[in-house]
Parts: structure tokens; C-alpha cells; sequence
């Protein structure tokens, strides 16, 4: 029950990109048309999930502090904890080349429309984010799992949003010094006013 | 005849060498550290790094810890990945240029955790998103790559300055209306709510959309239109 609660407030109440800035790049640079952006979405919520958990094993077998006492005595003294930022992207990017190589493989329909989005996961810092909070609120595993995919839903919602109404945007008169980025960043802001009446939500 | 030859290349290699170095500060290098600043910023232009500079941004003094450590990430990373360029493979470049990143953002980080440990609590995840800050992996990709370790700097100095001012005046706006102070935390701190408040008799409201996500928002958007209108950019 309680990794529920926590993938729903990953969602709507603590979105990636409304709340806390997460993959902004991609999520203004990919948002131009709705298919792009269904693309990129679902390969962040399937990475997002598979990622999360895959780094919670490390931090909590590997990194933290006494975590190695599994292998000896002689290494419960070990803390790790430095190496946390180069071990939690370099998994992420061989999780990104993994995935890749199996959609290529198996479903070579959806690696073609998802395409070039594979790789740029690597460096969208809604991933290394979503690690690195998962190790700042000691979730379990399965509340980890689950954070995973509340994250990656929550930036697909706003991703495919927002370039719905870019989309629309075209038949609009925008002044010249806020076309393209600028109007983009007050919609955003809007939306996550919108975004804010979840917060009355009580889980 | 062939001594001749060789010798006639060799003036021709001594001339080459002789060829005044260029300035260190020529016109052209001038460009690439101003160029970052206003015609190519890397976040209202290029539309890059975004993420960290609004989480950061709710204060003044984070957000200059953010910056230097921006710039010293980026200046460093340069550099390395210029006196590299030529020994790293292509097809495995994307991942040496996260470890080079990820080494000095390790770094900077247990030099915080060290020195400034209240930064540190508040910057929180934000000083290991550094690593996915897209400007740094821009640059690298775009110029470091391609050219000299001293140039690299110099590029890596505009790009880290051309990302710290927009993010000080964000953070300056958002603190001044989000906390109705300015500079809290440095010798410069000041509460202009409410020494207002008190000449006028009533206590001023600060405005709480300022602090949160959605200010910041607002705030770039606003930064954009007057710097792009300034400049005369449009985006097609």
C-alpha cells in the first residue's frame, strides 16, 4: 500500500519536471510534436524502472557504509559512498545501451520510433535524479521500484502535455522574443500550477 | 639535389615554426569566452542545462556555490577531455566524457561535504546532477573535442559564466520577492520587505508562487523574452 502511495505522489504531487526541474532538457527539446514525445516518454519509464531498483541493490549491498560486511568481517568498515555518482551513471548508461540492444533485438517496430531518444536517456537527469533521491528517503526495495515508475509516469503525463499544447501553439501569435523557448517556459509554468492542486490530495 | 629539397622543407618547417604564436587573448579567443555570455548563452540560446538552474536557484548564496561549482566542472572537464581528444575512440567517447565529469563532480562534492556542510545539505542530489547538466556534456561534445587545452579553458570559462549570471539574476528576483530579502547568508544581507514594511507602516506580503517551481518558471521565461527581444533572436 505504501509503494502505491508513493508511486502516485511521484506522479501528480512530486513531478520530475514540475516540482523538481528534472529532464528539463529533453523535455523542452522533445516536446514539439505528441508522437515524439510518447516515444521518449514510455523509454523514460521503462528505463526509470529498471534503473532505480538496479542502483538501490549497489547503494545498499555495495556502497553504503558496512553494506560490504556480506563478503568478511574485514570489509564492514568500508564506506564507498564517493564512488556513488560514477557507479549510479555508469550503470544508467550500460541500463541505456542494455535496453537498447534488447528492444533492437526483440521489437525492432518500437526501437525504430523510439529511435534516437535511447541513447539521450542516459544523460536526461530525471534518472540520475530519481537514484539519487531514492538514496536520500531510504525507500525499500519495492517503494524504490515503485518511485521508479511514479517518476517515469510522472514525466510522461507532462512531456506528452505539454507538447499537446505545442502542438496547438502553431496557430497562436506569439511575440517574437518568446517564440519557441520562452513561451514554452511559461506554459510549463502554468502547467505546474496546475499541477499544484494535487498537493490538497491527502495519501 | 635531394639535400637541396630537404633543406628547402626544413627553411619551410623553421619558417612554419617561426609564425608568431597567437595572443593570448587575440580577438578571436576574446569571442569565445564573451560569445557564451549574451548572443550564444547556453541556457536562454542553446536551451541547455535547465534543471539545475532552477532548483537551485530559490537563494542567492546556493546558487553561487551551484555557479562555481558549474565553472569548475566545466573548466576542468574541458581541459581534461582537450588533452585527451586524440587517444579517446570515438565509438566510446559519450562514456569517457561521463567518467571525466563524474570524477570532478565527485570531487567537488567531498570538497563541500568538507568545507560546507550546510551548502552541501541544501544543494542535497542537485551537486550530482552536475554530471547530467547538459551544458557540460554539450561542451565537451561540441568544443573540447575539437580543439586545443588553452582554448578549451577559455570556452569553458565563457560557457560557465554565460550559465552563472542568468542563474544569479533568477535567484536574486526569486529570493527579493519569493523571501523579500536580498544576499541572505552574505556580508551584503539585507531584508528590503521589511525595511519597507516598517517606513510604511505595514508589513509587505512576500509572494509564495516565487519560492516554489512555478516562479522560476515565470521568471526564465520573462529573463528569455527581454534578452532574445534585446538581441533580436527568433526561434523558428
Amino acid at each position: 500500500m505504501e509503494a502505491i502511495n508513493i508511486a502516485i505522489k511521484a506522479i501528480f504531487i512530486d513531478n520530475m519536471v514540475f516540482a523538481y526541474f528534472l529532464g528539463m532538457c529533453s523535455f523542452l527539446a522533445v516536446s514539439k510534436k505528441v508522437k515524439t514525445a510518447f516515444g521518449l516518454g514510455l523509454a523514460v519509464i521503462f528505463v526509470l524502472s529498471i534503473t532505480v531498483p538496479i542502483n538501490w541493490l549497489i547503494q545498499e549491498k555495495i556502497l553504503k557504509e558496512g553494506a560490504l560486511a556480506w563478503i568478511g568481517v574485514d570489509f564492514a568498515a568500508l564506506d564507498l559512498t564517493f564512488l556513488q555518482f560514477i557507479i549510479f551513471i555508469a550503470v544508467i548508461a550500460a541500463m541505456v545501451q542494455l535496453v537498447e540492444m534488447i528492444i533492437e533485438k526483440f521489437s525492432p517496430s518500437l526501437y525504430g520510433s523510439l529511435g534516437i531518444f535511447l541513447p539521450l536517456i542516459a544523460v536526461n537527469c530525471a534518472i540520475l535524479g530519481s537514484s539519487l533521491f531514492m538514496v536520500q528517503r531510504d525507500y525499500t526495495i519495492v517503494e524504490a521500484t515503485a518511485f521508479g515508475f511514479g517518476s517515469g509516469t510522472g514525466f510522461f503525463l507532462a512531456i506528452i502535455a505539454l507538447a499537446a499544447i505545442r502542438e496547438r501553439l502553431k496557430y497562436s501569435h506569439v511575440p517574437n522574443g518568446l517564440k519557441g523557448l520562452g513561451i514554452t517556459m511559461l506554459i510549463t509554468g502554468l502547467m505546474g500550477l496546475a499541477f499544484k492542486s494535487f498537493i490538497g490530495v491527502a495519501l | 639535389m635531394s639535400t637541396e629539397v630537404a633543406e628547402v622543407e626544413e627553411q619551410a618547417v623553421a619558417l612554419k615554426v617561426k609564425e608568431p604564436a597567437e595572443p593570448l587573448l587575440s580577438k578571436r579567443r576574446r569571442r569565445i569566452v564573451s560569445d557564451p555570455l549574451n548572443e550564444d548563452n547556453p541556457i536562454t540560446v542553446q536551451v541547455l542545462g535547465i534543471c539545475s538552474a532552477l532548483a537551485v536557484t530559490v537563494q542567492f548564496k546556493p546558487t553561487m556555490i551551484m555557479s562555481i561549482a558549474v565553472i569548475f566542472v566545466i573548466v576542468f572537464s574541458n581541459l581534461i577531455t582537450s588533452l585527451m581528444r586524440n587517444i579517446i575512440p570515438n565509438r566510446i567517447r559519450i562514456i569517457v566524457q561521463l567518467a571525466i565529469i563524474a570524477t570532478l563532480v565527485t570531487l567537488v562534492s567531498e570538497v563541500l561535504k568538507a568545507y560546507s556542510y550546510d551548502m552541501y545539505k541544501i544543494l542535497g542530489a542537485y551537486v550530482g546532477l552536475i554530471i547530467t547538466n547538459c551544458i557540460v556534456m554539450g561542451r565537451l561534445e561540441a568544443f573540447a573535442m575539437a580543439n586545443k587545452p588553452y582554448d578549451s579553458i577559455l570556452d569553458g570559462f565563457g560557457s560557465g559564466f554565460g550559465y552563472a549570471w542568468i542563474i544569479l539574476v533568477v535567484a536574486f528576483f526569486r529570493e527579493l520577492f519569493g523571501g523579500g530579502t536580498v544576499f541572505v547568508g552574505t556580508p551584503l544581507e539585507f531584508d528590503v520587505y521589511g525595511s519597507i514594511g516598517g517606513l510604511l507602516g505595514t508589513p509587505l506580503q512576500t509572494n509564495g508562487i516565487m519560492v516554489d517551481s512555478i516562479g522560476a518558471f515565470m521568471l526564465l521565461g520573462i529573463i528569455i523574452w527581454i534578452q532574445r527581444t534585446k538581441n533580436g533572436y527568433v526561434e523558428h
